[in-house]
């Protein structure tokens, strides 16, 4: 359980970030809110909790890693790391413009605090798997955090990976799925249906917990629980809501990748309140 | 020394002796390890080794995520299955952040033989040459494939190396100076260039021999590397000779013939003929008849060669 300052800290911070999302796809014209959204307290939970890492020091060798395998919710994560202050928020502004380090997609060379490249999906999870096995080799005690889009959990790789990682036993590598039950083109279930979830996974091999990827407490438990568990990954399945945040977003599939007009835009942000201090 | 030796037994050697010096060396291999020789590292450095099973795709990534660790992956595989299987993870994962990953593709090629044309990669080199920031090399012989591997394993970046699955012969020609993005004279001549790379360089310096008897002294130049192509190289035989035929285990579309092609075209025009499999899949058959089939033998250059030769063009 966490505190009330640290929980109230949080959730501040998930409200700020949430400012920053519709604030980068808006400006930029592109880019996905919906995911961003409901990914939100995932992210900040992992940066500005879970995480050991040290933004004056990107490279330091025991930090905890993390892989956003749904790369499209780049929002989400640029927004994270520019206020744990890898780079200026300033920079929030050239998401997706040219010459701008904040790619559509992560690009690990170019944006301090990445430890991987995404972007097409089903690589992450695997580059994942790498990152642990390396930790594996070097006896290393860091974890290896991974977020994957629940439709994402389409692409045969993500099972592959699946494999692999309960083959070579990569028991610091802890996955979370963004269950939101949305993609693209409808929701996951009429699209390319995925439950039960939590059995396949289950049956790969995983420790599995299924919990609302909107609550810190829940999250805070469910990654205490993972870390060195039997040498088993750990599938955190977090049910959230895709455009958490935004009323006239939320559950909706359109907010996938489209950005909001000046309307909508500005509404989103009376929602989601503004001026907060920033910490 | 044996007349004839497999290049994908050069790189397994040579991964021994890397395994021995260098603790970052890992490799992987996706259930081919008998046919790709990784089982004979295995065997030296079990630790070190990675059987992904029948998962090609996540080999390929599993490799980035060792090489933004430090490590320095072979990732292993057949040829058709390291590209165009895992085309997207080879071009997103590794070209695209630039990581040090070596993507090994053993049975390169139409000699690969009996399986046919599903596992004949005769367009990889196209596809990888494409991609931004990838190194490609493609040894001649047993010898030359031990030592590109050394060098890619020095070299910092990601490579794919693209070996084949007979036993090829062994041209001691081959056998020096060795360097990532240089070209080889394997013989002198002026009056037209023989572009080889891979297993057509014995057929190239054949064909050299025919040719003499017809009264042309050909040079043959061979590309290791296909990229960076070494345009010095070619520039100078642009200038000193009449004309180039290319020749390679590989589509005549996208490979080192086009290479050629291109950058003659843009810098110091010249005739130019191209060996290679014409735009066709392949068939099953023994490797050695295939090449005959397919016109990838140093009578198919000699006949390139004289017809260019002999046309009004060069005269």
């Amino acid at each position: 359980m966490l505190d009330a300052s640290k929980r109230h800290f949080l959730q501040e911070k998930a409200r700020h970030v949430r400012r920053e999302i519709v604030t980068m796809v808006y400006q930029a014209r592109s880019g996905h809110i919906g995911g961003s959204l409901s990914s939100t307290e995932m992210v900040v939970a992992l940066y500005h909790h879970l995480m050991r890492h040290d933004p004056g020091n990107p490279q330091m060798v025991e930090r905890d890693r993390f892989v956003l395998s749904k790369g499209h919710c780049s929002p989400v994560l640029y927004a994270v790391l520019a206020d744990c202050g890898y780079f200026p928020s300033s920079d929030l502004k050239t998401f997706r413009r040219p010459g701008s380090h904040l790619q559509g997609h992560p690009y690990q060379p170019k944006t301090p605090g990445l430890d991987a490249s995404t972007g097409t999906l089903g690589l992450g999870l695997s580059t994942a798997c790498g990152l642990a096995l390396a930790a594996k080799l070097r006896n290393s005690s860091h974890k290896v955090f991974a977020l994957c889009g629940d439709g994402e959990l389409q692409e045969g790789q993500i099972w592959e990976a699946a494999l692999f990682a309960h083959k070579y036993r990569l028991s610091r590598l802890i996955a979370f799925t963004d269950r939101n039950r949305l993609q693209t083109d409808g929701s996951t279930e009429s699209v390319m249906p995925l439950d039960p979830l939590p059995d396949k996974w289950r049956a790969f091999g995983w420790n599995v917990s299924v919990i609302d990827g909107h609550d810190f407490d829940q999250i805070d438990k469910a990654v205490s629980q993972a870390t060195g568990q039997d040498n088993r990954p750990t599938m955190i399945i977090a049910n959230t809501i895709k455009g958490r945040g935004v009323s006239f977003m939320e559950n909706v599939a359109e907010w996938h990748g489209n950005p909001p007009n000046a309307e909508q835009y500005s509404r989103a942000s009376a929602e989601l309140g503004s001026d907060e201090p920033r910490v | 020394m044996p007349s004839r030796q497999q290049t994908r037994k050069g790189y397994a050697d040579a991964l021994i002796e890397l395994g021995r010096t260098r603790p970052d060396i890992v490799v992987l291999d996706a259930d081919v390890a008998k046919a790709t020789k990784t089982c004979d590292f295995e065997r030296h450095h079990p630790s070190r080794f990675f059987n992904c099973g029948a998962q090609e795709q996540n080999l390929l990534c599993v490799a980035a995520g060792l090489a933004l660790e430090g490590f320095i992956p072979f990732a292993t595989t057949f040829a058709i299955f390291a590209t165009t299987r895992a085309a997207d993870q080879l071009r997103n994962s590794i070209a695209y952040p630039k990581l040090n990953v070596k993507v090994v593709g053993t049975h390169g090629g139409i000699s690969t033989g009996g399986d046919g044309a599903s596992h004949q990669a005769c367009e990889d080199i196209a596809m990888v040459r494409a991609l931004p920031n990838m190194t490609v090399l493609v040894p001649g012989d047993y010898e030359e494939a031990r030592q590109a591997t050394l060098a890619a394993a020095l070299y910092v970046g990601p490579v794919y190396l693209r070996l084949g699955r007979d036993s090829y012969p062994i041209v001691p020609e081959l056998h020096e100076g060795f360097e990532i993005g240089r070209a080889k004279c394997l013989r002198k001549g002026n009056d037209l260039t023989i572009c080889t790379t891979g297993i057509m360089a014995s057929e190239g310096l054949v064909a050299a021999v025919e040719l003499e008897r017809h009264g042309y002294q050909a040079r043959v130049l061979h590309f290791p590397t296909i990229k960076p192509l070494d345009t010095d190289a070619l520039l100078l035989a642009a200038r000193e000779t009449r004309a180039f035929v290319t020749a390679e285990e590989h589509s005549i579309i996208g490979g080192l013939g086009e290479a050629v092609a291109g950058f003659l075209s843009e810098n110091h025009p010249a005739p130019l003929r191209r060996v290679g499999v014409r735009d066709v899949f392949g068939q099953s058959g023994h490797g050695n008849e295939l090449l005959d089939l397919y016109g990838l033998r140093a009578g198919d250059i000699v006949a390139q060669a004289l017809s260019l030769l002999q046309s009004r063009a060069v005269a």
